[in-house]
């Protein structure tokens, strides 16, 4: 397998100063002088280019090319022309979508509930709680589940005795919506983590303003509290996405890698479980992911410029 | 995943509501419900899978499962491993993110744009992918030495460091007190390390916290590079008795929250009592 990218990739970080100094002679003095008050920035620059950046490029760069190192665009094609990549990829979609909107907007709603709670000793709970939850996830998530929610456990258990079984109901936990519904467990903690501060931003003077004026809650909510939370809440529902399409390991964990997600295409594809001629679909996969997430980290940047804006 | 973790926990409060509001509060029945809903979808697993880590194979309640716990093969060596990842990660983020971060919020504040979105990125490019990418262009050297994990997890902390260590020095006036130390001749060294570092001692409880937290979670990267850490250790032995691994997954998971709730009380206790100290 030829790859290009990595003998030279424990080179020293891209240098943009020299290639640009035929502008004249003052800019180099000023260039060097910004040189070197960034100087104590490179390390973290050159960490990020060999930790994350590199990587990268190293699977955008390989997934254009065929197995014996020439460029083509047949990955890509393989995976846009049907077949069980591309339901990988719309069921990570799907997957995806559902588990940023739903605990994006319950998110929100627990967030605000806890806020104006007059509990000191509830917020703390859900403060910290969140905090743990929302790093959760993965081998320890997925028992809890099967525990709790499996084909014979405790819930299930309750539920049957009270005459519905929702394992006879279309209910299975090993499935792509069983999978969704064990998410929220750690997307719903995340966005009560991230919208947090945002709730922050709507200040009490605004609604004390808006009801002296003879406002009702919904002209309230119409005008002021709407408007200024949707950025936040829509940059963190991004985020969610972000996190919902690379999950991985609690999906792992659940179904044994038998769902058809992008990622468990890609951790089977790491671990060898590979038709051949098709090496390079990894990669391919994983470039797949990347343009998605660029797609969602833009709007991400877009609309964190604009909320902050907006709460000026 | 969590990216605001640190910094939302430490001052959770918001003074949302002003006191008159609250006399013409109605009794609100949706919110009630919802609150209600959401404690049990997210107490009913932690009790589940508590009482199933308190069973025995016939379904008995018994404490076997935790007394089993330190003599099951491979454990104690996928501990250490994780051991040892997670104190050479924490020690290379803080030697990378400290300074950087002190000299960035000193002289480049334009620079902190920069980095926020940057240390976004970990959060939302899949390990999964980052891992293809790293064992692609890795030196063989590298790869085949587990060091490599804490290489990258380096890279998956840096959203929670950045933001506990954000929230920290933008508490500070940074400038003052590293002219003050600097102007009555500490080195850089000495000023990072007896002025700024006590300075922000919970922010960086916190990022360690996260960081050990996420070292001792972390599945996805460990078990494709073929290391059993202690989450691969967890996944594997499943096969075997799924009592014992849940109960270690809960020892796990409650061990994380009794520490992050003893930072937050940490920090709460010493923040109340600098808050006292300028009363009086």
């Amino acid at each position: 397998m030829t790859n290009l990218l990595s003998p030279s990739s424990d080179t020293s970080p891209p240098s943009g100063v020299s290639n640009d100094d035929r502008g004249g002679r003052p800019v180099t003095g000023a260039l060097v002088r910004s040189l070197r008050t960034s100087a104590p920035v490179i390390p973290f620059l050159v960490y990020i280019t060999l930790g994350l950046l590199i990587p990268t490029l190293v699977i955008v760069n390989l997934a254009f090319r065929s197995d014996n190192g020439k460029f083509t665009f047949s990955n890509i094609h393989a995976i846009l022309s049907g077949g069980q990549y591309l339901t990988g990829f719309e069921n990570s979609v799907k997957l995806a979508l559902v588990t940023s909107l739903v605990p994006a907007l319950l998110g929100t709603m627990i967030a605000y509930a806890i806020a104006e709670s007059k509990f000191e000793f509830v917020k703390r709970l859900v403060a910290t709680a969140s905090g743990v939850l929302a790093n959760f996830g993965g081998v320890n998530l997925a028992f809890m589940f099967v525990a709790s929610f499996g084909a014979s456990s405790i819930v299930t258990g309750w539920l049957s005795r009270l005459g519905f079984n929702p394992w006879n109901h279309g209910f299975d936990l090993y499935k792509l919506w069983g999978v969704a519904f064990v998410y929220m467990y750690f997307q719903i903690p995340l966005m009560v983590l991230v919208i947090t501060p945002a709730l922050q931003g709507l200040r009490p003077a605004w609604r004390e303003a808006a009801e002296n004026l003879g406002a009702s809650r919904w002209r309230y909510w119409r005008h002021v509290g709407i408007p200024v939370l949707l950025p936040p809440v829509l940059g963190s529902t991004f985020l969610l996405f972000g996190s919902g399409l690379s999950a991985y390991a609690t999906t792992e964990a659940l179904t044994g890698g038998t769902i058809a997600i992008t990622p468990i295409q890609i951790g089977a594809y790491l671990q060898g479980n590979v038709i051949s001629g098709e090496e390079h679909i990894g990669y391919a996969l994983g470039f797949g992911m990347i343009v998605l997430l660029l797609l969602s980290i833009i709007g991400y940047v877009f609309l964190r410029a604009r909320s902050s804006k907006w709460l000026q | 995943m969590a990216s605001v973790v640190a910094d939302n926990i430490v001052d959770f409060e918001l003074p949302l509501v002003a006191p008159e509001a609250t006399k013409r509060r109605r009794i609100r029945w949706g919110r009630g419900l919802l609150l209600w809903l959401a404690a049990a979808y997210f107490i009913i697993p932690l009790y589940a899978a508590l009482k199933f880590s308190l069973q025995n194979i016939n379904g008995k309640f018994s404490l076997s499962p935790i007394t089993a716990i330190p003599s099951q093969p491979g454990l104690g060596a996928a501990f250490f491993l994780s051991m040892r990842l997670a104190a050479v990660t924490l020690a290379i983020v803080l030697f990378l993110m400290v300074p950087t971060m002190v000299y960035v919020h000193m002289k480049m504040p334009r620079f902190r744009r920069f980095m926020e979105v940057v240390t976004i990125l970990p959060i939302v490019i899949p390990p999964i992918v980052l891992i293809l990418g790293v064992l692609e262009a890795s030196p063989l050297w590298l790869k085949s030495s587990p060091y490599l994990l804490s290489l990258m997890y380096v890279v998956l902390s840096m959203p929670f460091v950045y933001r506990s260590l954000d929230s920290g020095l933008g508490a500070l006036d940074v400038k003052t007190l590293v002219e003050a130390a600097r102007s009555l001749g500490s080195s850089w060294l000495s000023t990072i390390w007896r002025v700024l570092v006590p300075n922000l001692r919970s922010a960086l409880l916190s990022a360690t916290v996260l960081t050990l937290a996420l070292v001792l979670g972390e599945f996805t990267m460990a078990s494709l590079d073929l290391w059993e850490t202690l989450p691969v250790w967890i996944v594997d032995f499943d096969q075997t008795n799924a009592h014992i691994s849940t109960a270690v997954a809960m020892i796990s998971l409650l061990g994380t929250w009794v520490l992050l709730t003893l930072i937050v009380s940490i920090d709460r206790s010493s923040s109340r009592r600098r808050r006292k100290n300028r009363i009086s």
